[in-house]
């Protein structure tokens, strides 16, 4: 009787799965809403809604029978559309918030635990649509539980558009206003891109690109705390190799999101899109992407020495990732929110890490500022004058950055916030106390860099 | 059982004592899934078994026998885990 495998390679998945917190952190469904537009806001709110509700009917069953079936965790069920803006151009209104709540009461109704693309993309200039959208997202976020919500501000191919960023520094603070009864839950719920991916299936930045197929489904594999575990049974020895056994990791992780993604696709009957490599740290001790980090002979996440460590963890899970799947893309890379990540708490508590140094982080992994709680008096054209930063970064680098940036009401630095959840608890953070209004009040548009000319 | 590889990978750890194969394997045994190979060692200190089980003609479904599998592992003292063969197949096998 053949069995293919040695027993330490059985017991090696069975100590991931059961005691280093491998699981599957997302099964997305991308759902393509561009049959539903009307001049009807009521019927486009019905439109949406029904299409939701049909097509992800059995999206949260089979992902349970698969976790069940294969005994693997799949943390979260969810759901990606169109960006609402491309679709509501026709329609005779000048506040979106309705299809938020068709958003909302649909993904209530198929019981995902959230739902994405009440988004624009501007990175160029905004259509009287986009900019409706753009305008509802502080109301919309404030009467709905799972719409999250997106804006893309900048790409290589197009620069960045600076009248949009000024706009969004201002929504990011009407958002946090308007939910500062949940000390600005709202804008845990809203993400500022550069280079947004089309197929990303983690939120709250996850949308249903224009080049998507009607229905997909879209996998995001998780495990800083396997990684993790690889690391501190390895001290002491060279990069060179650490790099490799954490490639190896990597790979076992995305086949697992592999496998999850086209048994998903298979019994759904949709395509299967892509696996996103990402490391995506939760809350929970023992699966902190900080804790690799430190693992390595950092006393603390954010001293001197991290950005490299970061550089060569985010290398190596790629590199396995990318042998182990046929289909990589979303963000694929570590991420390094604050809030959601054990360690990360830490430094910003024990003052190792400054929004500066994650600033220069951001320069080597993906997304960017995520999940960054700041004080509530800090001004709009500061926090656009940060999305700037974080954008230019993406820009130059033809990578994805992002911010998502809490502006708690009536906090100030020295203090925390909680979320709960998956969203986490997050220490105020201290910003430059130097005023950048003038500069974001020009507006206007970088222009694209020299690295968009590659044809 | 429909699906194309109706081979389960059952993991038993815990500490050692009496009877622990015996009643595993008659849990499985009541269940109609067939024991195809054993292999069982001690590792540091703790007793480790992998048994292959094929469950094609198998009275529950994999959750079903997972759940039962908990269970008796709870009564015995053991953890024991069911995993399908395809995982393992997948994780480590390109």
């Amino acid at each position: 009787m053949p069995i293919g495998f040695s027993n330490e390679e059985i017991m090696q998945t069975i100590k991931m799965i059961e005691a280093e917190n491998l699981d599957v952190r997302t099964i997305t469904m991308g759902i393509s809403l561009l049959e539903c537009s009307d001049e009807s806001p009521e019927k486009v709110y019905q439109k949406i809604y029904d299409t939701i509700s049909r097509r992800a009917e059995n999206l949260v069953k089979v992902g349970e029978e698969i976790e069940r079936d294969y005994g693997i965790p799949i943390i979260n069920k969810r759901i990606s559309v169109t960006p609402i803006a491309n679709i509501l151009g026709s329609c005779k209104t000048d506040n979106y918030t309705f299809a938020a709540k068709a958003l909302d009461d649909a993904a209530k109704n198929v019981g995902v635990n959230f739902i994405g693309g009440f988004s624009a993309l501007v990175h160029k200039g905004m259509t009287r649509s986009d900019e409706i959208l753009i305008r509802s997202i502080p109301e919309a976020l404030s009467v709905t539980d799972l719409v999250c919500s997106s804006v893309n501000i900048g790409t290589t191919k197009a620069g960045i558009n600076m009248d949009a960023v000024r706009l969004m520094g201002e929504i990011i603070k009407d958002t946090a206003e308007r939910t500062k009864d949940k000390d600005g839950l709202g804008c845990a719920k809203l993400v500022v891109f550069c280079n947004v991916p089309e197929d990303n299936p983690f939120m709250a930045g996850a949308f249903h690109g224009v080049g998507e197929p009607e229905t997909v489904i879209n996998v995001g594999v998780s495990g800083p705390g396997v990684v993790a575990s690889v690391v501190k049974q390895n001290p002491g020895i060279p990069l060179g190799i650490l790099a490799r056994k954490i490639k190896e990791t990597a790979f076992k992780i995305t086949r697992m999101g592999e496998l999850v993604g086209i048994e998903a696709g298979k019994r759904l009957n949709v395509p299967f899109g892509i696996v996103d490599l990402s490391l995506a740290p939760t809350p929970a001790i023992g699966d902190s992407v900080a804790d690799i980090l430190e693992g390595m002979g950092l006393e603390r996440v954010g001293t001197h020495g991290t950005t490299a460590a970061l550089a060569m963890l985010n290398d190596a899970v790629k590199k396995g990732g990318a042998m182990a799947s046929s289909y990589v893309g979303g963000l694929s890379g570590a991420f390094i929110p604050v809030s959601e990540d054990a360690g990360m708490i830490r430094g910003v508590e024990e003052g190792s890490l400054s929004i500066d140094k994650m600033e220069a982080m951001t320069c080597v992994c993906s997304v960017g500022l995520d999940m960054i709680a700041v004080p509530g008096k800090t001004k709009a054209s500061t926090i656009s004058a940060i999305i700037a930063d974080e954008a230019a970064i993406g820009m130059i680098n033809k990578k994805t950055t992002a911010v998502r940036i809490i502006p708690v009401p009536g906090k100030d630095v020295g203090e925390s916030v909680v979320f709960g959840g998956l969203l986490g608890r997050a220490p105020i953070m201290k910003l430059s106390d130097f005023d950048s209004s003038e500069f974001i009040a020009r507006g206007g548009r970088i222009p694209a860099p020299i690295q968009a000319l590659t044809n | 059982m429909s699906q194309e590889n109706s081979r389960v990978v059952v993991t038993v750890v815990g500490k050692d004592k009496v009877g622990i194969i015996a009643r595993v394997a008659n849990v499985l045994a009541e269940n109609d899934a067939n024991i195809l190979d054993i292999s069982q060692t001690i590792m540091q200190d703790f007793f480790t078994m992998i048994m292959i089980v094929d469950i094609q003609n198998c009275k529950v479904d994999m959750a079903g026998l997972k759940e039962t599998l908990d269970v008796e592992g709870e009564k015995i003292g053991v953890k024991i885990s069911a995993q399908r063969e395809d995982v393992f197949q997948y994780m480590h096998r390109i």
